[in-house]
Parts: structure tokens; C-alpha cells; sequence
């Protein structure tokens, strides 16, 4: 097969079938969405472990199932383990029976899924999360590494706050990467797809929140690369545990709302540290974001419950799973609020969800038992997958996750106000 | 009849009623209740221009989508389950999610979807909901 692209002797020959018809295929799939965006070569995938998209044996996704038995079947497995993004159910998290009946038959899939993960390259059994990059999981690329991963929360984080270098892939595209070893050198790969095509002065008051200040910039600039002046101010020139928490929060509410794949945070994040300014492209657009900006962001969100008045039924926070950081935070936040104003439990069931190897370094910490007394649920589940399931979507959900707000009916509030509702009550 | 230039990715020849978006298409939240639809209607609550229409076997004319990487995927179950749109026209170039969709269906599936790009925002700003869409190999779109 002639290609637009130079490829080496060896990927001409897997194109050519020296390794068999399917590997052949996936060889051919990934030249032709290279050659779409101009992509001149494949280049070797250098990270040590990938990251797919897909985590839930959802029943219409049977085509899916299906190819990736074909490349078990035919030993087109993947070249690196892999961690996946969370699983679509959990028992620990409330459901009515029905709903729980529903789940099973939606998510019919999920064994198979499963099963044919661990052939393809799983890393473990607890790699199930949207934040493989935290340490607990291990999965942490390095500065340039290229990599072959989806999910746009963790594609955001890797190439903004890691400084690697992934496109946006979609699912299946990401494990076609990992099993050939190669991806299309275009985009985010490259240091011009990496130059700023949007500066955004952040001229606000006090500390944006993270997922209204990633909204606002994920609808504003689509998939382009903003340049952000400003927020240094506020989470200082580190990468510390806290800027990290922030930037993922932030990252994903730019990814979801919009189709963010990289974005540099003037004097923090890792090329806007080296190269500064160096990075804004010609001509670039401007963005200014104020108080009054953020504000018209939020009241624009539209409210789909059935009842727009109805009482909260059940609250989400950790879309993307939390970080160990941010459980502690939550545990002596909602512990002062119940004691401000003498409650002993959160006012309704409420779910945060984090990793596995995160929870288990959280049980050893003084305050998981804390946060157990306040009556929180703790599970690794995809809450966006458990509200798929419109025998839950019905039911009023709030949450202070953009990306939750943006795939489900669940309802968006900012920390603060979740934070009052669940210790001082819903109504 | 309008007619508008654009890139041919997967070729088609075929005429379709047109369903529009001026916003991105997120493609997660719009397609994925399609299973537990008769017919597949965009599901995404901040999309406006597209909430509750059928998708379906459509002329789906729009800038790029956006959202999460599953899209890819989902557009490719999508042709496979005979539950995408008939043709997918967009006005920029195509974005990395979809264009992973269009070479899935291309290579994998044993229907294609035509996928057009680069028709210029003029084609965006030209085309109403109903309108027929014409498409020939070559890149060409014609309205009405």
C-alpha cells in the first residue's frame, strides 16, 4: 500500500501484512487518520504505560467488543500494559433495585470487557481510574515522552501539566497506538501544534473556581491552545499537590466543555516555565475572564431536571477521581461544616469517587475514619456511567464537576455551595 | 442550489436532509442514550441547536466536535449499528475524535459514512434544518 507519509522499512512491512492481515489494518487506520491532519511519519510511542478510554461493557458498544476480540484472537496485543478509565458500577453507591437491574442489563457487556482487557495488557486488576497520572497508580509520563492515550481529562493533564505529548485519540485509536507502537506525528506531538493560538488574561478578584474557569475557557477557545496569564497569582510558580489538584480540576472542565488538549499556565506549567511567552503563536486571539465573565458562565447553565425545584436526592464529587489531597481537604471541610451547624452526617447520600490504590493509601490516613463518620460513600465508580442509566438520570444529582454537568443531567453548584447543602441541609 | 468545496475524507454520492449545529458536537453526550432510542436523537443538554432532534440518517452539518474521547468510538459503533448519521459535513477541519470515527468506519466497517471538511463557515451559515443535501466524490456539497 502507497501512503502519503514516510514510513520506515518496518512499518511499510506491517503495512504490507508482514505481520498478518489485522495488524496489517490497524497499521493502515493509523496512517490514514495521520494523513488526514498532514502527518509526515510515524514516531515510536516512549512511555512506559498507555491509558484507554473505554472502562464499561455498555451493551451498544458490541462493534467495539467484537474488533478487540478480533485483535486477541489474531495475538495483535497491546506493546505496554495499560491502565483503563473507572468501571460504570459499584455496588457500595446507593441504587434502587430496579436501577441496579437496569445497570446489569445496559452494561451487559462488562465481563466480556473485562476479560479481554486483561489479554490485551491491563496493567492490574485496580487500574481502573480517569486519573492514572496520580501517584498512588504509577502511571506518570515523562516531560516528551510521546504516548497513545485517551480519556481527555488525563490527555489534558499529561501534555499541560507533565509536558508529554499526546494527541487527542479517540478510544480504540489509543489501544491501536499501544499494539502497533507507533502514532501519527502531527498536532500536540509536534512543537508548533504546541504553540498558544489563544491568550487568556485572567483579570478576577479572588481564586476562580477551577471548573468555571475551565468552562469558560473550554467553550471560548474549542480545541485550541490557550496561554493563561494570571492564575500563577494564584496557585503559585510550584507544582505542588495543590496547583496539581487545581490544574486537573481545571483541565477537565476545558476538555469536556470544549475540546481542550493542552494548555500552559504562564510561570507554572512546565513549557510556559521554559519557554515563556515564546509559546503564543502569532496573531493569536485574546480572552479576557473576569469576575462577571465566570459569573455569566455559570447562570448559563441550563438545569434539565424534570422538577428545576426539586430537592437534591444525591451529590458526586471526584469527576475526575479525587486526589488523596482533596479527600483530606473534603473530610475537614465537611467536619467544620456539620459542626457549624450541628449536624452529625452529610444531608444526602453523597459519593466521592477516587481510584482504588488512592483509597487504600487513604485508609491508612487519620482521616478516612473521620470521613466515614460523616456518612460518605466512597467508590471508584464512573459516576457519568451510573447516571447513564436513566433509571438514576431522573433523579435531581448535584455535583461541582463540569464534566459530570456536561454529559449527564446532573446539576452543578461550586464546592462552597455543596459544601453548605450537604452539612447544613438541602432545602 | 448552493454549492460549497470542501475535503472528501470518506467519499460519498448520495442526497440527505440536513440536521444543523452551529455549536461542537459533543458526541458522547449527544449519542449516548442512541441505544436505548428507536431512533438516535442528540441527547446533550447544552446543545440547543440539536437537543431531542433526530440524528439518524442524517446529514449531520457542523463545525467539529468536541468533548469526550470516546467519540471516536462511538461514532463507529454507531455506522456498525446502522444508528449514525448518514453523512457527517463539517465546516473547519475535521477534529482528531471524529476523523478517528470517519477511518474506524472506512477501515473496519462494511458501511461507510461519508465524512466532509473544510466546507468554510459559509456552508454553516447557508444550511437549515431540512434542507437536501447533495454530496458527489470529489468534495462537493450541494444544498437544495
Amino acid at each position: 500500500m502507497e501512503t502519503k507519509m514516510v514510513l520506515t522499512p518496518e512499518q511499510q512491512a506491517i503495512l504490507d501484512g508482514s505481520k498478518g492481515e489485522t495488524m496489517a489494518k490497524v497499521m493502515k487506520t493509523m496512517v490514514n487518520y495521520g494523513e488526514i491532519f498532514g502527518a509526515t511519519k510515524m514516531v515510536p510511542v516512549t512511555s512506559e504505560y498507555g491509558h484507554l478510554v473505554l472502562s464499561f461493557g455498555l451493551m451498544f458498544l458490541g462493534p467495539v467488543f467484537d474488533l478487540y476480540q478480533k485483535l486477541i484472537d489474531d495475538n495483535c496485543l497491546s506493546g505496554q500494559k495499560f491502565t483503563c478509565d473507572p468501571r460504570p458500577y459499584d455496588p457500595a453507591v446507593p441504587q434502587s433495585l430496579i436501577a441496579k437491574g437496569a445497570a446489569k442489563v445496559i452494561y451487559s457487556k462488562q465481563g466480556k470487557y473485562e476479560k479481554e482487557m486483561k489479554k490485551l495488557g491491563l496493567l492490574n486488576d485496580d487500574s481502573f481510574t480517569c486519573t492514572c497520572y496520580m501517584p498512588e497508580l504509577g502511571n506518570i509520563p515523562k516531560k516528551g515522552d510521546v504516548l497513545s492515550w485517551a480519556e481527555s481529562s488525563a490527555v489534558v493533564y499529561a501534555n499541560s501539566v507533565l509536558g508529554a505529548r499526546c494527541n487527542r485519540n479517540s478510544g480504540i485509536l489509543e489501544l491501536f497506538g499501544s499494539v502497533c507502537g507507533f502514532v501519527p506525528y502531527f498536532g500536540f506531538l509536534t512543537d508548533e501544534g504546541r504553540k498558544a493560538t489563544w491568550v487568556v488574561k485572567l483579570e478576577t478578584t479572588k481564586m476562580p473556581d477551577a471548573q468555571i474557569l475551565g468552562s469558560a475557557i473550554g467553550m471560548k477557545v474549542m480545541e485550541d491552545v490557550p496561554y493563561v496569564y494570571g492564575l500563577d497569582k494564584y496557585l503559585g510558580n510550584e507544582l505542588d499537590d495543590a496547583a496539581k489538584t487545581y490544574l486537573k480540576d481545571f483541565g477537565a472542565a476545558t476538555a469536556s466543555n470544549g475540546a481542550v488538549g493542552l494548555y500552559h499556565i504562564d510561570g507554572l506549567t512546565p513549557e510556559a516555565v521554559e519557554f515563556g511567552d515564546k509559546l503564543i503563536a502569532a496573531g493569536a486571539k485574546e480572552y479576557i475572564i473576569t469576575d462577571e465573565e465566570l459569573q455569566r458562565v455559570k447562570d448559563n447553565y441550563p438545569c434539565i431536571w424534570k422538577d428545576p425545584n426539586a430537592t437534591p436526592e444525591m451529590c458526586f464529587l471526584g469527576c475526575p477521581h479525587m486526589s488523596l489531597q482533596q479527600l483530606k481537604d473534603w473530610t475537614e471541610k465537611l467536619e467544620a461544616g456539620l459542626k457549624e451547624y450541628g449536624n452529625e452526617k452529610v444531608s444526602i447520600p453523597t459519593v466521592f469517587t477516587t481510584s482504588v490504590p488512592v483509597l487504600k493509601a487513604f485508609k491508612k490516613c487519620p482521616e478516612y475514619k473521620r470521613l466515614m463518620k460523616t456518612g460518605v460513600i466512597i467508590s471508584s465508580i464512573c459516576p457519568l456511567m451510573y447516571m447513564d442509566n436513566p433509571l438514576c438520570s431522573g433523579k435531581p444529582v448535584i455535583t461541582s464537576s463540569n464534566k459530570l454537568r456536561t454529559y449527564t443531567t446532573a446539576r452543578y453548584y461550586s464546592n462552597d455551595e455543596i459544601l453548605t447543602m450537604l452539612t447544613k441541609g438541602v432545602k | 442550489m448552493t454549492e460549497f468545496k470542501g475535503r472528501a475524507i470518506v467519499p460519498g454520492n448520495g442526497t440527505y436532509e440536513a440536521v444543523v449545529t452551529k455549536n461542537g458536537f459533543n458526541t458522547l453526550a449527544s449519542m449516548q442514550m442512541m441505544n436505548l432510542q428507536a431512533k438516535t436523537k442528540c441527547n446533550d443538554q447544552s446543545n440547543p441547536d440539536l437537543y431531542k432532534q433526530i440524528l439518524e440518517k442524517k446529514a449531520l452539518c457542523l463545525p467539529l466536535t468536541i468533548g469526550s474521547t470516546t467519540g471516536g468510538m462511538f461514532l463507529f459503533a454507531a455506522v456498525k449499528e446502522g444508528k449514525a448519521p448518514s453523512c457527517m459535513l463539517f465546516s473547519q477541519t475535521i477534529d482528531s475524535l471524529a476523523a478517528a470515527g470517519a477511518v474506524l468506519a472506512d477501515v473496519w466497517a462494511e458501511d461507510d459514512m461519508p465524512v466532509y471538511d473544510q466546507l468554510g463557515d459559509d456552508f454553516l451559515n447557508t444550511v437549515k434544518n431540512g434542507d437536501k443535501i447533495t454530496l458527489k466524490p470529489d468534495g462537493t456539497v450541494i444544498i437544495g
